[in-house]
Formats: C-alpha cells, sequence, structure tokens
C-alpha cells in the first residue's frame, strides 16, 4: 500500500484533534483532542519508518506515547485540581493570565 | 638613627594610636582610650626629638633629607611618591604639632571623660595630628595635598563632634567647604608649577625654578595666588576666614587644637615651605603680606565686640595668624616660625583656660554673664594672665619677642611694608584692649552666682542643657560635653597640661633674643640657603627699639581696657550707645557672612533651582529619560494585547503560525 493513504488518514486524524482543540471548552475533552494530534502524527512516523525501512520513526513514536503519557498525568491533575478549587471546568472561563 | 627613620616613626605613632583606638571603640573601659591617644602623641614627640637631635649631630650643609617609602607612580613625568622631606623647618613644625597636641591630648582626657563619644574623640584626635604631621613632613606636592586634605576633613569630624547640635553640624561644613576651596587652590597652583617644573618633589621644584621663571612670571605669580587661596582658607584669613568663629562649635580642646598646633598654622607652614617660589614671585608675596595686614585689623576689631570667650580667642587667633602670614609672606621666616611656636603655647593656654571656666559656667560662654572668677578660681585665673599676657606681646613673655619679630621686619624691610608694619602696631593696641577685655569681665567684678558658687566650693550645674549659641535644650546623647562638668583646680591632667604650657609661654621667647641669642635662626638658616630675604634682619639697636615701643602701645591697649571694664562702671554701655553704627557694624562681623552670602552662596543656589527646575525636569525629565520610557511602555502595551489569557487563542495562533511555517516550506520546496 502506498505510502499516501497512511498519510492522508494522519492529516484527517490530525485535523480533526486540531479542531477539537480550538472548538471545544471543556478541557477533558481538549485533552482527548491533543491525544488524538499525536497519535496521528505517531502513525505518521510509523508510516515513515515502514517506508525507509528503518526503526528510528518507530522509536520516536515510542518517545511520543511516554511524552504524551506524562502530560495527560500533568492535564489530568489540573483538571482534579480545577475541580476541587470548585472552579468552572471551563477554558474560557480560565483567562486570569490575560496580560 | 638617621633623622628620615625618626621622621617616619612620628607619622607612625599617631596612626597605630588611631587605629588601635577605632578598631577597639566599644571595649576600651573608662579613660583608656584617651590614654592611648595621649602616650601615641607623646612618642611622636620624643621621636621628634629624636630628629632634631640626629639632624643637629649632621653637617649644618647636608641637613635636608629626603626618604621614599614607595613609589605611587613614577611615569609620564610625574613622580608621586610615599615621600618625607627633613629639614629644619619640618622638624620645627613636627616639634610645635606634636609637643602642644600632647598637653591638648592630656587635658581633653579630664575634659571629654563625661562625654559619650570619649573614644571617638580620641580616634578622631589623633588623625587630626596624624594628617598634620602628614602634611608638614611631606617630600612633594603630592603628600602635601594629601595631609592638608586631612587636615580638612578631621577639622570637619571634630568641629561637628556633637552631632545631635544643628549649630555643629553647620559649622563643621561651613569649615569643609570653605577649605575645599583652599584645597582646589593648591591643587591648581602645583599644576601650575609643575607644568614648568615637570617634578612634584620639593627640593628639585626649588632648584629647577630659576631656570624655568623670571622674577614674576605670569605662570609663577598665578600659581603663588592660588597658594595663597590654599593658605587663606586654612589659616582663615580675609574673605576664606568665616569658617574658623563658627568652628567654636566643637569642643573646648578641640578649639585649642586647631588654634594651636594642627590647622591654622597650616597656611603659616605652607608659605614658608615655599618660600623659593614666593621670593621669586614678588606680587604674589606682596599680596600675601597685604592680606595678612588686613586680617589681623579686622579680626582685631571683631575680637573687641563680640562677647562669647571662645569666639573672642578665635578672632584673636585669626589676628595673631595674620602677623605670620604677612611676615612669612614679607620674608620674616624666622618671625613667622617663631611666632607660631610662642602662639602655639600661648593660644592653647588661653583655650584650656577658657574650657575650665566654661565648666565652671556648666557650658555658658557668655562674657555677659561672667564676672569675677578670680577668687574661685586661682589656677585659672593665673594661666589665663599669663596667656593674655604673652598674647599682648608684654615683656618678659614670650609674645613679646615673638610678635616684635615680625613687626620689626616689616619696618626694616622699607617700602609699603612700613605701611604693614605700623598696621600690625596697630593690632598690637587693639590685642592690649580685648584681651585684657576678657580678663576683666570674666574674672574682675562682683562674683557672679556660678563663682560665688564656686567659693563656697560647689561646681553649678545647669538644671536643663542649652545650646550657648541658640538657647536650644541639648540633645543630652551626644549633644553636650557630658554631665559632669571639670575645672583646672580639680582635674590634675587639665593643671598639668596647663602649668606645662603656661610655662612655655613665659620662657618660650628666651630662644631668639636679639642681641643675646639667636637659637632659632641659625637651626633655620641651613633651609634659607638659597634665601635673599632670610637674612635680611634689622640690627640690634632697631630690634630693641621695636621691643620697647610695641610693649608701650601694647601697654596702652591694657590700660584703655582697664579704664573701660573696671575704672569707669557703665562706660562700655555708654561708649556702645555713641558709637552704635560701629557697635553694629563689628557685632556683624563685618557684614562678611552676609557678603559671601549674598555674592556666592544666593548665585550658586539660583544656579542649583534653574538646574533643578529647567535641566533636570524638562531636558532631562522629559526630554530624555521620559522619551524612551515613554516609547518602552507603548511599545510593551502593544505587545500586552496579544495576552489574552485565552487557551485557545493560543492554541489557534500555534497552529495556524505552523501552518503558516509548513506552507512556506512546501512552496519553497
Amino acid at each position: 500500500m502506498a505510502i499516501g493513504w497512511y498519510l492522508t488518514v494522519s492529516a484527517l486524524i490530525f485535523c480533526i484533534g486540531a479542531g477539537g482543540v480550538l472548538t471545544r471548552r471543556n478541557p477533558l475533552v481538549i485533552l482527548l483532542c491533543l491525544e488524538l494530534m499525536l497519535n496521528a502524527a505517531n502513525l505518521a512516523l510509523v508510516a515513515f519508518a515502514r517506508m525507509w525501512g528503518s526503526e528510528a520513526g518507530q522509536i520516536f513514536a515510542l518517545i511520543v506515547m511516554v511524552v504524551a503519557a506524562c502530560e495527560v498525568t500533568v492535564g489530568l491533575g489540573l483538571i482534579v485540581a480545577i475541580s476541587r478549587r470548585n472552579l468552572p471546568i471551563d477554558v474560557d472561563e480560565l483567562h486570569e493570565l490575560s496580560g | 638613627m638617621t633623622p628620615t627613620t625618626w621622621g617616619w616613626l612620628v607619622l607612625l605613632f599617631p596612626l597605630l594610636g588611631s587605629a588601635v583606638i577605632s578598631l577597639g571603640w566599644s571595649r576600651w573601659p573608662a579613660t583608656t582610650a584617651g590614654w592611648i591617644g595621649t602616650l601615641a602623641i607623646a612618642l611622636s614627640f620624643v621621636c621628634s626629638i629624636g630628629a632634631l637631635i640626629s639632624l643637629l649631630g649632621r653637617d649644618p650643609a647636608h641637613r635636608e633629607l629626603v626618604s621614599t617609602l614607595w613609589n605611587y607612580d613614577a611615569s609620564v613625568g610625574v613622580d608621586a611618591k610615599l615621600q618625607i622631606l627633613v629639614d629644619p623647618i619640618s622638624v620645627f613644625m613636627i616639634l610645635v604639632v606634636s609637643g602642644v597636641s600632647t598637653l591638648i591630648h592630656l587635658y581633653s582626657v579630664s575634659y571629654m571623660k563625661g562625654d559619650r563619644g570619649f573614644v571617638r574623640y580620641f580616634a578622631y584626635l589623633n588623625y587630626f595630628v596624624l594628617a598634620m604631621l602628614v602634611l608638614v613632613l611631606a617630600g612633594n606636592f603630592v603628600l602635601l595635598i594629601v595631609g592638608w586634605a586631612g587636615v580638612g576633613a578631621a577639622s570637619y569630624m571634630l568641629i561637628s563632634f556633637w552631632y545631635r547640635r544643628t549649630t555643629a553640624t553647620g559649622a563643621g561644613i561651613k569649615a569643609f567647604v570653605i577649605n575645599v576651596v583652599g584645597d582646589a587652590g593648591l591643587v591648581l597652583g602645583t599644576f601650575f608649577i609643575f607644568r614648568h617644573t615637570g617634578t612634584v618633589q620639593f627640593l628639585q621644584t626649588f632648584r629647577d625654578i630659576h631656570h624655568v621663571f623670571h622674577t614674576d612670571s605670569t605662570d609663577l605669580v598665578a600659581g603663588c595666588i592660588l597658594f595663597l587661596v590654599g593658605a587663606f582658607a586654612k589659616s582663615a584669613q580675609v574673605p576664606l576666614h568665616t569658617w574658623l568663629p563658627d568652628a567654636m562649635e566643637g569642643p573646648t580642646p578641640v578649639s585649642s587644637l586647631i588654634h594651636a598646633a594642627t590647622m591654622v598654622t597650616a597656611g603659616v607652614y605652607l608659605i614658608v615651605r615655599l618660600h623659593p617660589l614666593f621670593e621669586l614671585a614678588p606680587t604674589a608675596a606682596e599680596i600675601g603680606a597685604i592680606v595678612g595686614c588686613l586680617t589681623l585689623l579686622i579680626a582685631g576689631s571683631i575680637g573687641v565686640v563680640v562677647v562669647d570667650i571662645k569666639r573672642v580667642i578665635a578672632y584673636s587667633t585669626m589676628s595673631q595668624i595674620g602677623y605670620m602670614i604677612m611676615g612669612a609672606s614679607a620674608g620674616a621666616y624666622t618671625g613667622a616660625l617663631f611666632h607660631l611656636m610662642t602662639h602655639a603655647f600661648f593660644k592653647a593656654l588661653l583655650f584650656m583656660a577658657a574650657g575650665s571656666i566654661i565648666g565652671a559656667m556648666a557650658g555658658d560662654q557668655s562674657l555677659d554673664r561672667m564676672s569675677g572668677f578670680r577668687k574661685a578660681m586661682p589656677f585659672t585665673f593665673l594661666c589665663f594672665i599669663v596667656g593674655g599676657l604673652a598674647l599682648s606681646g608684654l615683656p618678659p613673655f614670650s609674645g613679646w619677642l615673638s610678635k616684635d619679630d615680625i613687626i620689626g621686619y616689616m619696618f626694616h624691610r622699607g617700602g609699603f611694608y612700613v605701611v604693614l608694619g605700623v598696621g600690625g602696631e596697630l593690632g598690637a593696641l587693639i590685642t592690649g584692649i580685648y584681651t585684657f577685655r576678657m580678663i576683666f569681665r570674666a574674672f574682675f567684678g562682683d562674683p557672679c552666682p556660678e563663682a560665688v558658687e564656686l567659693e563656697h566650693g560647689h561646681l553649678a550645674h545647669a538644671e536643663v542643657p542649652r545650646n550657648p549659641m541658640t538657647g536650644e535644650v541639648e540633645d543630652i546623647d551626644v549633644g553636650f560635653p557630658g554631665p559632669e562638668h571639670v575645672i583646672a583646680e580639680r582635674e590634675w591632667p587639665m593643671r598639668i597640661a596647663m602649668s606645662l604650657l603656661a610655662l612655655l609661654a613665659v620662657v618660650g621667647g628666651l630662644i631668639q633674643i636679639p642681641g643675646v641669642d639667636h637659637v632659632l635662626s641659625t637651626f633655620l638658616s641651613p633651609a634659607f640657603s638659597g634665601s635673599t630675604l632670610f637674612n635680611h634682619e634689622p640690627t640690634t639697636g632697631n630690634a630693641w627699639l621695636g621691643l620697647i615701643i610695641t610693649p608701650i602701645i601694647g601697654i596702652v591697649g591694657v590700660v584703655t581696657a582697664y579704664r573701660l571694664y573696671i575704672a569707669q562702671r557703665g562706660a562700655p554701655a555708654r561708649l556702645q550707645e555713641r558709637l552704635a553704627p560701629l557697635h553694629t557694624f563689628l557685632i556683624n562681623k563685618w557684614y562678611f557672612d552676609e557678603l559671601i552670602d549674598f555674592t556666592i552662596v544666593r548665585p550658586a543656589l539660583l544656579i542649583g533651582r534653574l538646574a533643578e527646575s529647567v535641566l533636570e525636569r524638562i531636558v532631562i525629565g522629559i526630554g530624555v529619560t521620559g522619551g524612551v520610557t515613554g516609547e518602552a511602555r507603548a511599545l510593551s502595551a502593544a505587545v500586552r494585547r496579544t495576552q489574552t489569557g485565552f487557551l485557545r487563542y493560543y492554541a489557534a495562533a500555534m497552529i495556524l503560525a505552523l501552518s503558516a511555517v509548513a506552507l512556506y516550506f512546501l512552496i519553497v520546496s
């Protein structure tokens, strides 16, 4: 199968993720969408690895997974902290860092 | 040991004393610091005697020795070294400075014992003597300037010693500022000479000036006039004298030190030290002599009306320094240094006696309130009489011989110097009047309440300590001499110091009597080998004529004072009424303070205010710094607007930017 199909799927999933990040206001959903974007990139990396017949891309994919796990941990921790302080679970409401 | 080794030791002891006292400032019990300070200066005096003996052991032609400890800088023609010059002039000066200072330290141990700043006082006092010794031992202009500035700084610290007293801090600042004017004169004068000779060393300069200058060269005269500015500021000559009476705000022993040993004599020393320059620049020397004569008359006339006992003595110092400056400028080097020495003895003595009376008056210094202390304080009375007679130049006291040495020289020099000599005689009359006005008012007449109390064996104490000048209640922490008032009758260190000075004030003149002996001029002559004026002494007959006429004039002054203050009660008040405009003029000190205020202080303040309102606020504030900060603020406001705080804006910006980058690379490839 040509590499183009893998990349098409990957781009599609990435766009879905990016659209989700931009349009949704619930931080939990945003985290999910971020996960989609990361895995889209993973798919592309693995596809490129197959194309070149080398293992470097697969190792990248593994590292991305580790980073994603860390990021989810931090992100979920933040969401738990927000809900514990009875703050709204809505990224548009949390804009105190405006300049 | 060589004379220069002794010279270095003379400097070492006050340095050590000052360092040791100040490093242990919180630990010295009772009066220990005072004794350490006294010992340091006494050792310095012993080393001065050592220097004298070893100098006398050398051939008269080789009595100018230079010793260098190290070079500060010896490049591009500047040979700045830590270098001392030991010659008869400097040995004479260190003997007078360290000797009189030792006695003043001894006196201070008692006088200051009730003061909270006792240790600080002695650290300053030792430093003051060190600075003066550096000044007189300096072998080049650079070290001279260092000592000169050190003396100014020390005088500032000691005049403002009671730093909670606003009048004292004001007086300290005034003294410092006027002295800095003198420092500037000295530095600029050095440049004028250095430009032509290319050296800052004294001996080298004195050898070179005959090759690079001719008589009255413009630059030489300019340099000498600038040196005179330095000398006038340090020695309180008109018009740079106004700091000296105000300096009376310091403790009385400090006044004694400034007036007798360490400070005001520096100007006289400078002129004598630089005598080869002044002899080659007669114009500048004439200016110095005229100003000295004016000062001795102006200061004497103010001394006749001032009622503060310390200020009367201060004006008398100005007047006597006027004699010395006049003599040194005219060429009477022996006379000037001789009078410097005898004046140091009797003026230190007068201040010490005045300190004792002020102690008995519980801090009050006004002559209007003192009277009849004769019976209550016999010892102080005796010392004051001895000092007063020496100051008035009556035989056989020391001032008689030394003062007339200068006046006689002026007449002998001829020309317009005769006018200055007449001025000196007039000064002798005024000296007699103001000196005995003090004595008659403080010691004779009906005893004042404090004197009566003292006769019954009880020392008066003020209920509330007040500033003697303004009458404000003093801050008792460091603002006044402490709760214990001291008088010489009850303190043995004060008695010893005053007795020795009284003895010296009587016999100190014997070293130089015309026709009998000439110890001083013989000793000094090696340092003046190139001088044309040094041996220009009047004949013995003329000198003795002067020695008879001048005291007669002095006695006329004393008798005048007697008739005014003892014989005719109420005469001074009547005289004051009849000559009211003159009295107002004199009591306002010839309006010199107002003159300086009007011509210098006010214009300077005006320029300062103008600079503040125009230059600082508009040009700098709005133009320079205001412009830059304004731009930075506008730029940051624009950038800040992009920071909305909405997470999704940031995400969109990142995605858009990354897409743009990706698109760019796609197009390029």
